[in-house]
């Protein structure tokens, strides 16, 4: 087994060289940046096979990793904040075009005024476009989560994201099992592809009702993934011997009266936040949200009849929380936000807004 | 024997449409070894209705500002997989001037092994006739109605400047020429740029079955220029060629401007302005074919 000191950028390269990703675009933005610096500089020493094109864009860079996608690539790119904003139109076109890449995500704030640190709601607020969406709470979990993302992705014919805190996770290092992929991943074998040789025309105009036919396919793909994951995260823990959740997971929930959900690095916080809570006596547990999109709506049996409190690190102004909103969808619940433009959160701050909360 | 064709009958293009006669050879000139990337433009619309197709070879469909970037992609499936044959990029010009200028640059300037061809009927024609970086001068649409203020731009002068080994430039006038041109591109590894001027029916309010002559009366009028730069060697092509050596005067540019309802209302000072601008080109596109 090789262990690396990496960071969650580095992991996230060597995942992608490791899933046997033959076509990388991508445009610099902090702090996704070293994601490809590290992908760059593999390709140019020959020790990732795969065609490394600096874009000009993010829009192009996705635009991209569309074409190539269609054209039969096992597809990668990395970005933050604006560049997945300016990515947007692409978004949507990838998950019509049922081109399965994975992207990850390093979470990072959107401005003016200008702030590179973590805030989920870049992504958060790409939840519509139809990708498949992952949120990390470790540096391991980014590499697992993009093997096990390639599986769901290219099966369902959705692409996904694979999203984790800027900073937080994406620039701190630790070791890592870098455990080689062939057996669990190979190389890509495309449903379709162009091909010269075919002389079909994708994506011209759509009349209504075979439009919706498309995206009724895209939505059963959803539930598929749903169903399809649980056995993907087995066929991984027999590969690897590691135990990654990719939905979800719970933690001292059995005795729980009351429940906190979070997503991403907080959730990390949030385990310790139970832990000090439990020893003043609190009968608290966690659920910790690991795939926003597809979204497993199974949670609702259960939180059961839990008292609910969300945490957000993601803020939609006149709203609120938008783990928050998805989560008050099943039940109901309260909302905490913390740690909105990278404010630092730890397990302490969270047991004492909790508390807070209660007594309000 | 008869060639085999790849632009098939039934395709929802207008009667005259320049896109869709020129398309027919170019994809002839490639003997159908093309996968075509279509960005939104009246082509996407050309091509037909799901589930069907008026071309007989790949098409994919990409956004408006996308056609360059996806092609980049494609090349590199075909490339991975050992498949021979051209990833044309067939655009317009609100596509390639506006929307999709970034994408077409960062292409460009990367090298990628692209044969971008333009279309340019100077105007949005698929969104009902607006303006564009491509429209000249006094053109009526439907958001210059009192005409255009500004001159055109030349994307191809612009690709001048990212030294790719192939520009041409070429009329829906001419298919000849502009099958020669395209039969060229192909021996020529790297991004290779092709523009193509074509006269729009309805956008330019002209009589449909004028589409050819419009394509050469912009050339013997000297409002378009027919040229190519091979690896940096500019030369002036047919007509343009004949012209640019003195052995034909250009035509007085009113013959072109007249048939076209977007210039009716262009006042004398109007018309001297598009002449000065023709003249201006022509000392500029002479010098640089000297240097170059």
């Amino acid at each position: 087994m090789l262990i690396k000191m990496l960071t969650g950028n580095q992991a996230a390269a060597f995942a992608a060289m490791n899933s046997m990703v033959r076509f990388v675009a991508a445009y610099p933005i902090t702090p996704a940046t070293p994601v490809i610096e590290t992908i760059s500089k593999l390709v140019e020493e020959g020790i990732m096979e795969a065609k490394f094109v600096p874009v000009e864009s993010e829009h192009s860079a996705m635009a991209a990793c569309i074409g190539a996608s269609a054209a039969g690539l096992r597809t990668f790119t990395a970005t933050s904040s604006h560049g997945l904003a300016y990515m947007h139109e692409m978004l949507h076109w990838a998950v019509n075009a049922r081109t399965p890449v994975v992207m990850v995500v390093a979470n990072r704030a959107i401005g003016p005024g200008w702030n590179i640190w973590s805030d989920l709601s870049d992504s958060l607020s790409q939840r519509d476009t139809g990708w498949l969406q992952f949120y990390c709470s470790s540096v391991q979990e980014i590499y697992d989560t993009i093997a096990m993302s390639y599986r769901v992705a290219e099966d369902v014919m959705v692409p996904a994201m694979v999203c984790y805190d800027g900073f937080v996770l994406s620039h701190t290092s630790v070791p890592v099992e870098i455990t080689p992929l062939e057996g669990f991943i190979n190389e890509y074998q495309p449903k379709w592809r162009i091909s010269i040789e075919k002389p079909l025309t994708h994506g011209n105009i759509l009349p209504p009702d075979a439009y919706i036919s498309l995206r009724k396919a895209i939505h059963k793909a959803h539930r598929k993934a749903l169903e399809l994951i649980p056995e993907i995260e087995e066929e991984f823990f027999d590969h690897t011997g590691r135990s990654t959740p990719m939905l979800y997971e719970t933690y001292r929930f059995e005795d729980a009266e009351e429940v906190l959900v979070a997503v991403g690095a907080v959730a990390s916080e949030a385990r310790i936040a139970v832990d000090i809570l439990r020893s003043a006596g609190v009968k608290v547990g966690l659920l910790r949200l690991k795939s926003f999109r597809p979204f497993p709506s199974q949670i609702r049996r259960t939180l059961g009849d839990r008292k609910v409190t969300v945490i957000d690190r993601d803020f939609i102004p006149g709203v609120g929380g938008i783990v928050y909103q998805e989560i008050s969808n099943l039940v109901q619940s309260d909302s905490m936000i913390l740690g909105v433009g990278g404010a630092d959160v730890t397990a302490e701050m969270i047991a004492e807004a909790f508390t807070k909360l209660v007594e309000v | 024997m008869i060639e085999p064709e790849y632009f098939l009958p039934g395709s929802a293009a207008c009667h005259g449409c320049p896109a869709a006669m020129c398309l027919r050879v170019i994809l002839r000139a490639l003997e159908g070894k093309a996968v075509v990337v279509v960005p939104a433009s009246c082509s996407s619309v050309i091509t037909g209705v799901y589930p069907h197709s008026a071309l007989n070879v790949p098409v994919f469909n990409s956004a408006f500002a996308a056609s360059a970037a996806v092609a980049t992609g494609i090349r590199a499936g075909l490339d991975f997989y050992g498949e021979e044959g051209e990833v044309v990029v067939w655009a317009g010009d609100g596509g390639t001037y506006d929307i999709g200028l970034q994408s077409l640059s960062g292409a460009a300037e990367r090298g990628e092994d692209i044969l971008y061809i333009c279309y340019n009927n100077e105007m949005y024609s698929n969104t009902g006739v607006q303006r564009s970086g491509a429209t000249p001068y006094g053109a009526w649409t439907t958001t210059t109605v009192g005409g255009k203020r500004e001159h055109r731009k030349d994307v191809a002068e612009i690709l001048m400047a990212h030294n790719v080994p192939y520009i041409a430039t070429a009329s829906a006038g001419f298919l000849n020429d502009l099958y020669n041109k395209v039969r060229k591109a192909r021996e020529i590894e790297g991004f290779r740029y092709i523009e193509i001027l074509a006269p729009c029916p309805p956008g330019w309010r002209f009589p449909m079955d004028k589409t050819v002559e419009m394509g050469r009366l912009a050339v013997e009028t000297g409002m378009w220029i027919l040229y190519e730069v091979v690896e940096g060697k500019m030369r002036f092509t047919g007509l343009s060629k004949v012209i640019a050596e003195g052995k034909r005067k250009m035509k007085d540019i009113k013959e072109y401007l007249k048939l076209q309802g977007r210039f009716s209302h262009l006042s004398e000072e109007d018309i001297r302005e598009i002449e000065r601008y023709r003249d201006r080109r022509w000392e500029f596109l002479k010098r640089r074919a000297n240097e170059l």
